[in-house]
């Protein structure tokens, strides 16, 4: 393996260099058009860091974000995760990444439809190999944890968004993940419940460690965070406090 | 990854839409059902063939009056008179000929008791039952004696037997036929059907020579309608049919140029074309049967492919959260493989019930055998693996992004 970091746990979980993303579209006009969307995004987040990611619309956050969670690929630059040159992983050893060392949560929550909260928490357990009643005991207790004990039977289209979110985020934690990669995760859900999923976050990373990487279009759920990186048109224009 | 757990994904999968995942499983179960029923309507075909193949007896020629040349129409072989009783017992004398059996027939009326039946009364030599390997169930065949002497005494086919005396022994009876008295001398064992379709079975068996001067009346006494004349071995056929060629030939004075007035024919000839035929309808009913399974399959392949675009979304949020290729392909061709088995399964239900159906509404003998059975499913699900792969690896192949931004 093409692993650079000798010592992986002094360095840096996440470290981004020259990062560049290309789209090429057919337009259908004139033939394929490229256009560039992240311009050498450079990048370390240690563990236990706690980092919102802000910028406007189409400023490539979202680009960062899978890129960050081994869904998609760079056009250029380097990512090493946990010590690991990502660029190197083949696909079985990504899905595994993916599946113990990464947790999601989306935007649109992107539950399993037609499966049961504790299902839904559960899959990802399956896809290590883990049995299905140890499975179903882990999942119950995660959903337990962010309060959802009672609805472990319910499936996702008979949630509040609010309880949809948590599952989500209960599903992305079922594996003991050391990074949840959070995009936009309250943008669907009022201010109210919006504090309440970032109080869940909040306590995951202070009680357990967990690094958080989280992207927001909102200053209070920035304020959350120890650390605000801003996107402008793919490029780093911000690393630092909070409060820029 | 953990295989039972995706065997327990694809069927969650498939329950979820219970009315596509069954309209689909029709297409196989049909196709299944077809191929199970129409290789058990070919084999019982063979099977037919080659039952009353083997009721014919062995090295056998027919020989027919008549000619049977190419050229202008001419009397058609069997109508004419030509063969006589003298013929047959010289043909019965040649080198390579071991037995001859000289036959006439004609129908007539049958009773006994207030029972009457219509049917085949074919007058013979005793030579007859040895030529056709046909023995008794029940008493006795005619003697020797009874042929010379021309007596009254008849030997009866079971389904004569059952339908004159039902239960009774009709072995030393007297039944009528055409009014006269003839005494049952015995009941011949069961035949079957013979090639041309007949029931060997519906019968009786009077000697020749009662038949030719008390039943029949011939104008031309001496003639036979035909004569069935066996071999001394497969190896003498040929040397056979051209001894009794000469023979018939030089007795009835033909000159050299002349068309036969009579015809031979090697029943082994004609059994291999019966069994061909046989043998050609069963893999053309298999050929037919194969193409609503390969429909079958389409149909698979078809929804497995809508079903791989809806659930585009789905796929990206699995490997998202950590399937890797193979457990996405696992499961779309557990999909596939499911519907082919339980298909299949009551595919073959379905077939062996029709098969059943067909053989007792049209009187059919249809065989099914285990082999038969295994074929259909292994091919039911050869074909699931084959139409269900490529929309699995379809789905395996998605990038996760791609399938996560899929609306
Ligand atoms: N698959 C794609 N093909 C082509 N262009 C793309 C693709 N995905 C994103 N883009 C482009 O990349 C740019 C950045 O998109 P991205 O989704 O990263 O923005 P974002 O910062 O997350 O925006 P938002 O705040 O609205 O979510 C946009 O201009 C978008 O049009
Ligand atoms: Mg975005």
């Amino acid at each position: 393996m093409a692993s650079v970091q000798p010592d992986s746990s002094a360095a840096p979980l996440i470290r981004v260099e020259n990062l560049c993303k290309t789209y090429s579209l057919d337009n259908g006009i004139n033939g394929t058009v490229n256009s560039q969307v992240l311009y050498d995004v450079s990048l370390n987040i240690n563990r236990g860091e706690f980092v919102a990611i802000m910028g406007h619309s189409g400023s490539g956050k979202s680009t960062l974000m899978n890129l960050l969670g081994c869904l998609d690929t760079p056009s250029s630059g380097h990512y090493w995760l946990a010590g690991r040159d990502v660029a190197a992983l083949a696909e079985n050893e990504l899905a595994r990444v993916r599946n113990h060392t990464i947790g999601f949560v989306f935007q649109g929550f992107n539950l399993l439809k037609r499966m049961t909260a504790l299902d839904n928490v559960a899959t990802p357990l399956l896809y290590a190999g883990v049995g299905r009643a140890e499975s179903r005991r882990r999942a119950l207790e995660l959903l337990r944890q962010t309060g959802l004990g009672n609805f472990a039977a319910y499936q996702p289209n008979q949630l509040s968004g609010g309880q949809q979110q948590r599952v989500a985020i209960s599903r992305a934690l079922v594996n003991n993940p050391q990074l949840i990669l959070a995009d936009e995760p309250t943008g669907n859900l009022d201010t109210q419940t919006s504090g309440e999923i970032m109080a869940v976050f909040e306590r995951l990373n202070r009680e357990q460690g967990i690094t958080i990487v989280l992207v927001t279009h909102e200053n209070d759920i920035a304020a959350y965070a120890h650390r605000l990186v801003r996107l402008k048109d793919g490029r780093v224009v911000h690393d630092g406090g909070v409060t820029a | 990854m953990n295989l039972l757990a995706i065997i327990g994904e694809a069927l969650r999968a498939l329950r979820l839409n219970r009315l596509r995942t069954g309209l689909t499983m029709l297409g196989m179960i049909i196709g299944v059902a077809a191929v199970v029923l129409m290789l058990s309507i070919g084999q019982g075909a063979q099977t037919t063939v080659n039952q009353a193949i083997a009721s014919m007896g062995s090295n056998l020629f027919i020989v027919l009056p008549g000619a049977t040349s190419s050229g202008a129409m001419r009397q058609s072989s069997g109508s004419a008179q030509t063969l006589t009783l003298g013929d047959a017992q010289a043909v019965a004398n040649l080198p390579s000929i071991k037995a001859v059996a000289p036959i006439i027939t004609g129908t007539a009326q049958l009773n006994y008791g207030a029972n009457n039946w219509s049917t085949v009364v074919t007058g013979v030599t005793p030579d007859y039952f040895k030529v056709r390997n046909w023995s008794t169930e029940d008493g006795e065949v005619f003697s020797d004696t009874d042929f010379r002497s021309a007596a009254r005494v008849v030997v009866l086919g079971q389904v004569i037997a059952k339908n004159l005396f039902g239960d009774e022994d009709p072995t030393g009876k007297t039944i009528r036929i055409k009014k006269s008295p003839f005494l049952v001398t015995g009941v011949l064992a069961a035949k079957g059907q013979s090639l041309d379709g007949r029931d060997q079975d519906d019968s009786v068996f009077i000697p020749l020579t009662t038949g030719q001067r008390q039943i029949f009346g011939s104008q031309f006494p001496g003639t036979i309608r035909f004569m069935m004349v066996q071999g001394k071995s497969t190896e003498v056929m040929e040397e056979a049919e051209s001894e009794i060629n000469q023979l018939l030939r030089q007795r009835h004075r033909l000159a050299e140029g002349m068309d036969s007035d009579f015809t031979v024919r090697n029943m082994a000839a004609l059994a291999a074309v019966a069994t061909g035929a046989a043998k050609v309808m069963s893999l053309m009913l298999g050929a037919i049967a194969s193409v609503s399974l390969l429909v079958g399959g389409i149909g698979i392949m078809n929804i497995m492919l809508v079903s791989v675009t809806e659930r585009t979304r789905e796929i990206g949020i699995r490997m998202a959260i950590g399937a890797n290729r193979r457990a996405i392909l696992t499961q779309f061709l557990l999909e596939a493989l499911v519907i082919c088995i339980l298909g299949g399964l009551a595919g073959v239900a379905l077939g062996i019930g029709g098969a059943w159906a067909v053989s007792q509404a049209a009187d059919m003998v249809v065989v099914i055998t285990l082999g038969m059975v295994g074929l259909a499913f292994l091919f039911a699900s050869a074909v699931g693996i084959f139409f269900g792969f490529y929309p699995a690896r379809k789905a395996a192949a998605l990038r996760p992004v791609e399938a996560l931004r899929y609306e």
